[in-house]
């Protein structure tokens, strides 16, 4: 299979400039159908902005963004919903799509919230929400998923759930997922692919290859540089308590 | 039993409430009863115009109104001004230039309270032609572009990223909103078409729970007030466009009572 036709989106040195300032620039980056690639950095590093540029949201972008999907589903960060609105999470889920009946149950209960399903949007608790919000996003069988912070307000178990489900979801949907968290731990057994940002690319690379980076060291310190390189490890060989290596 | 005229003024009401419920419900959702009030005061422009050239009403007003919007979009872009600014500075100057233009044409008698107000005699049936296939075309139109403006009503870059193109449906909306005026301005007067849009629309908002239903009872509510009104306009020998909208404000206190009770149910 050649990589042209498994690319779902592919950004060639983008940036986006808001009031002469760049909130990010030079991110060239390609996500394909099955594979996982995550976007982590400090806070202001535009990684949102990224995820933006990629779903066509920022229309005077530098450099060139191809798309070769319109079977998007998006989780955004930040989501304000006016509540002089009348609107249930069934509602909400027929949004952007006609979906069947069986489809927007089998997503609400994938995520956990079928039960919501005639609620008021304006009554859920923020974890709930965010459930809401995944399950609008993966009912449509989508070809590409930008998750943003996706399980921002769950609690822990439904977090580690919730992230097991998404990398279900890429295996079973074949559907590239470009994804963007701050939690280390919980993404990268997963991610394939992990750009590190701060304003640029500053290193990118399988999650083994970053941990080993310099920079990335620097913005994140040594102990994530730790969770990292532990995650890779730990299905091939483990550690003897003097610290050498033990095959397994 | 009726006189013609008022049969006639029957089914032109019963025709814009039924656009204007489902757009009226557009209004309020995304916050546009002044864009609508500018819309329709800018209207008085497009009736002298009307007058003076001899042009159709409505097709004058439609096209003031999308002048208008259009003028309002590019200082929008190009100043620093805030929106209600704005729409102030364009409901009131072109109220006051259609005015004043008004008092240019001596030769014409106007019939300003019947402007402003509305006036149920004024209805030919031309006028029904234009009420009846206009306001077809507009809820066709709306029905069209529902989806990319209901999902860019809740959350824009929903809209956007999954591919609904927000900003057509927004400028499409914007052209309705100008046809609306300019099918409901003889029966309804411009100072009291935003009231139109919104009271019967925000009547049904205290009673629904989904958007459909919102529509539903907003087009009812229009309906409703449109009956009321005219039959006690008719009564009273009051002007239509007010009688009107005090049956929908009627029906709107109405609507509290509902809440209140729903309310205590949660208790």
């Amino acid at each position: 299979m050649s990589s042209e036709n498994s690319t779902l989106v592919k950004l060639n040195n983008a940036g986006f400039k808001q009031n002469d300032k760049w909130l990010v620039e030079g991110v060239s980056l390609t996500v394909e159908k099955g594979k996982i690639v995550t976007l982590i950095g400090p806070n202001g590093s535009g990684k949102s902005t990224t995820a933006k540029i990629a779903l066509g949201i920022y229309k005077n972008i530098e450099g060139s963004v191809e798309k070769y999907t319109n079977k998007v589903g998006y989780v955004p960060q930040k989501i304000s919903i006016d509540w002089t609105l009348p609107l249930r999470v069934y509602d909400f889920m027929l949004l952007t799509e006609n979906i069947k009946d069986e489809a927007i149950d089998e997503a609400l209960t994938l995520t956990g919230v079928i039960h919501l399903k005639n609620k008021n949007l304006g009554n859920l608790s923020g974890g709930e929400f965010q459930r809401v919000l995944i399950a609008r996003a993966i009912s449509k069988k989508p070809e590409l998923l930008v998750l943003d912070e996706p399980v921002q307000g769950v609690d822990y178990t439904g977090e580690i759930a919730l992230y097991e489900l998404i990398k279900r979801i890429s295996d079973t949907l074949n559907c590239g997922i470009l994804l963007i968290s701050h939690d280390l731990h919980t993404v990268m057994t997963a991610t394939d692919h992990v750009v590190c940002l701060n304003g640029h690319v500053c290193c990118s690379g399988s999650p083994m290859d970053v941990a080993k980076n310099n920079e990335y060291k620097t913005l994140f310190g040594e102990q994530a540089s730790q969770i990292l390189s532990v995650y890779e490890h730990k299905h091939d060989h483990v550690h003897s308590d003097k610290g050498e290596i033990k095959k397994n | 039993m009726f006189d013609d005229f008022f049969i006639r003024a029957l089914i032109a009401g019963l025709g814009i409430a039924l656009v204007t419920g489902p757009l009226g419900c557009f209004v309020v959702w995304r916050r546009l009863s002044y864009f609508g009030d500018t819309l329709a005061h800018s209207a008085l422009l497009g009736v002298t115009l009307a007058y003076s050239f001899e042009l159709n009403i409505a097709l004058s007003v439609f096209i003031i109104s999308s002048l208008i919007a259009l003028i309002l979009i590019q200082l929008q872009k190009k100043t620093n001004l805030p929106g209600d600014a704005l729409l102030g500075l364009l409901a009131h100057s072109s109220l006051a230039v259609g005015l004043v233009v008004i008092g240019f044409l001596t030769f014409i008698r106007f019939d300003i309270m019947g402007l402003l107000f509305g006036d149920i005699l004024a209805v030919t049936t031309d006028d029904l032609i234009i009420i009846w296939t206009g306001g077809a075309l507009i809820l066709l139109v709306l029905k069209l572009i529902w989806k990319p403006l209901f999902a860019s009503t809740v959350n824009y870059e929903l809209a956007e990223a999954e591919g609904l193109n927000p900003d057509r449906a927004k400028a499409i909306f914007t052209i309705l909103m100008a046809a609306v005026i300019a099918i409901s301005i003889k029966m309804v007067g411009l100072l009291l078409i935003t009231g139109m849009l919104i009271i019967p629309a925000a009547m049904a908002r205290n009673i629904s729970d989904s958007p459909q239903k919102m529509v539903i009872f907003s087009i009812i509510g229009g309906l409703l007030s449109v009956v009321l009104g005219l039959y006690s306009s008719l009564e009273f020998n009051t002007s239509s466009g007010p009688s009107i909208i005090a049956a929908s404000l009627i029906l709107f206190i109405l609507s509290l009572f509902k809440i209140k009770q729903s309310i205590k149910l949660k208790n």
